[in-house]
């Protein structure tokens, strides 16, 4: 265990050592506050998005409708753009056969690679959270917030709300970092796997948009992204909540044990 | 059986159809420089790979010390360090965050070698640099210190000195031989002879992924040396003056012949006296580089190693 913690901390200072670490994390600043400002040179609201017409009411409402705007490939991109490359760079700058010749095992490293691609997925939707609720509240005010069944909640249970709806945000967020690092790990190539993350981020969307599919449209990834709704709710909801819950595990887990494999039985040749 | 440094046995590499490593034996005792000879693409660094663990052999067998890298994993590499095909680095890090990463992978208390190593190879004062700008024979040098790091009893260099200018070669020659004089035990793959002749006490030539020699590199030379060519006023009639233990034999005009120095002063003497007259007596001594090529460039005499029966189950 003790293993790990150590590639762990590593797999994290390098993360803070590259430039794409900085473009994801800044978009996740950028997008609510530039959300914001466009609110601030128009008139109407969004209305026919969840909570969108409340918009104008509490800041509190920015940060959701951030969420579900970045739902479709925002955030896919933003997890995928670390996700896809932290092993397939290992390959790139041909530092793979460095470390795996020290006192590591490749479980360790890829242990390690796993927690700090979660790591900064996490960091990018918690950003985004509060950033959206911060720059939401200083043009619109910090007020209580009408949930999706219409009551109404103070403002701090509004915070409450917004940090639970994060962690079950996070859960499809999960899945695609683990199909991220399936690609990065199989092909070794960041900008292919950076890539086809996002085309299976957007299937999962398309498949749920197609006709035809409202039987299946539950158990998609991409109608995961929903499942904060159930928090919004009066009483709180917990079908969704935990249908993603044990859905994103299986989404993740599947990749994640392939991709382990992989890693585990890798010829390192030819870098 | 005693844990030797290194212990490979009918080692084989097989990518589809081609044969990168053909059933090679290497046995690499405590205290030995050991040259890993051969010509490009003759299979040493994949070799070294499977040494290290960093691929799968298709079959045989790898052991460290006694322990088998590809069951044991890092754990096999206790006391091991090395590189294959150039060390590589994170560029975006400077040298010293690069030692600073693999120390703390190797375990507690190995920073505090840092500095140490960093003077070994001379690159302290460009350890904050990023590696991204270091030239090619400073990360080779970086390579070594990452290599050091680890305080190894066994060190694999794959080619230390390639791509190095005349001065950066003679140093990093310089510094194996320091480390083997520390005892460390030393496995160069090398394509250049001169510098296995220079740094190491045994060999084994590879040549298309099989060994062709193995042995002491003096019990190499000592095989082409001794041998003598001489040209007198009458061959035929030197021929048949010789002593048959001498193994004499007529080529171009001029008796080629093995003997010890006596024996050939000797034979001058007595060829005068029979009033034959010796026009150059020449050690014939086929360089050690001739050699070389003999052995990895001659006609095989036996089939190419790609073996003809179809493998089905090559991992």
């Amino acid at each position: 265990m003790n293993g790990v913690a150590g590639v762990y901390k590593w797999e994290l200072l390098k993360l803070r050592a590259q430039k794409r670490t900085y473009l994801g994390l800044g978009a996740a600043v950028a997008v609510p506050i530039a959300f914001v400002v466009a609110l601030a040179f128009q008139s109407g609201s969004p209305n026919d998005i969840p909570m969108g017409r409340y918009v104008r009411d509490t800041g509190l409402v920015t940060p959701f409708l951030v969420l579900f705007f970045m739902s479709i490939w925002g955030l896919p991109l933003i997890t995928a753009l670390v996700a896809g490359d932290i092993v397939a760079a290992e390959h790139h700058n041909g530092t793979l056969k460095t470390i795996l010749t020290r006192s590591r095992d490749r479980g360790q490293i890829f242990a390690g690679k796993l927690l700090a691609a979660l790591t900064y997925t996490v960091a990018a939707v918690v950003l985004l959270g509060l950033v959206g609720a911060v720059a939401g509240s200083v043009r619109f005010g910090f007020h209580p917030l009408v949930s999706l069944s219409g009551t109404t909640v103070g403002p701090w249970k509004g915070v409450a709300l917004l940090a639970a709806s994060l962690g079950v945000y996070l859960l499809p967020l999960v899945g695609i970092a683990a199909f991220g690092l399936l690609l990065s790990t199989w092909t070794r190539n960041s900008a292919a796997s950076v890539v086809g993350t996002l085309m299976y981020a957007l299937l999962m969307q398309l498949l749920g948009a197609l006709p035809g599919t409202e039987s299946i449209r539950p158990y998609l990834l991409g109608t995961q992204f929903e499942a904060w709704h159930g928090f919004l709710r009066t009483p709180t909801d917990w079908a969704p909540v935990v249908r993603a819950a044990w859905l994103c595990f299986a989404y993740a887990a599947v990749p994640l044990v392939a991709a382990y494999l992989v890693f585990l039985r890798r010829d390192v040749a030819g870098d | 059986m005693s844990a030797v440094p290194i212990a490979a046995r009918a080692l084989v590499k097989r990518y589809g159809e081609l044969v990168a490593v053909d059933h090679v034996d290497l046995t690499v005792e405590p205290g030995d420089v050991f040259g890993y000879l051969g010509p490009n693409g003759a299979g040493k660094t994949t070799s070294l790979r499977m040494l290290l663990g960093l691929i799968r052999p298709t079959s045989g067998s790898v052991e460290l010390f006694g322990r088998d890298p590809m069951q044991l994993g890092a754990a096999a590499l206790e006391g091991v360090a090395g590189f294959v095909e150039g060390p590589r680095f994170y560029p975006y890090l400077s040298a010293r965050r690069n030692l600073e990463l693999l120390a703390d992978y190797d375990g507690k208390g190995v920073r505090r070698r840092i500095d140490e190593v960093l003077d070994l190879v001379e690159l302290r004062d460009r350890a904050r640099d990023r590696v991204g700008g270091y030239s090619h024979g400073m990360k080779q040098r970086l390579g070594i210190a990452a290599s050091l790091l680890r305080a190894p009893r066994l060190l694999l260099l794959d080619e230390p000195t390639t791509g190095l200018d005349p001065a950066g070669m003679r140093d990093m020659r310089a510094l194996v031989r320091r480390l083997a004089g520390e005892g460390i035990t030393i496995l160069l793959s090398s394509h250049l002879l001169n510098e296995v002749e220079e740094l190491c006490n045994r060999v084994a030539i590879v040549r298309r992924g099989r060994v062709v020699y193995e042995g002491e590199l003096a019990a190499l030379k000592a095989a082409s040396a001794d041998s003598y060519r001489l040209r007198t006023t009458d061959p035929q009639r030197a021929l048949a003056h010789c002593d048959p233990r001498l193994g004499a034999r007529l080529e171009d005009e001029a008796l080629v012949l093995s003997a010890g120095e006596e024996a050939l002063a000797a034979l001058t003497v007595s060829l005068g006296r029979a009033g034959i007259g010796v026009l150059s007596l020449v050690p014939q001594q086929a360089t050690l580089e001739q050699l070389f090529l003999d052995l990895t460039e001659a006609p095989p005499a036996e089939p190419a190693p790609v073996e003809a029966e179809p493998v089905g189950a090559a991992a």
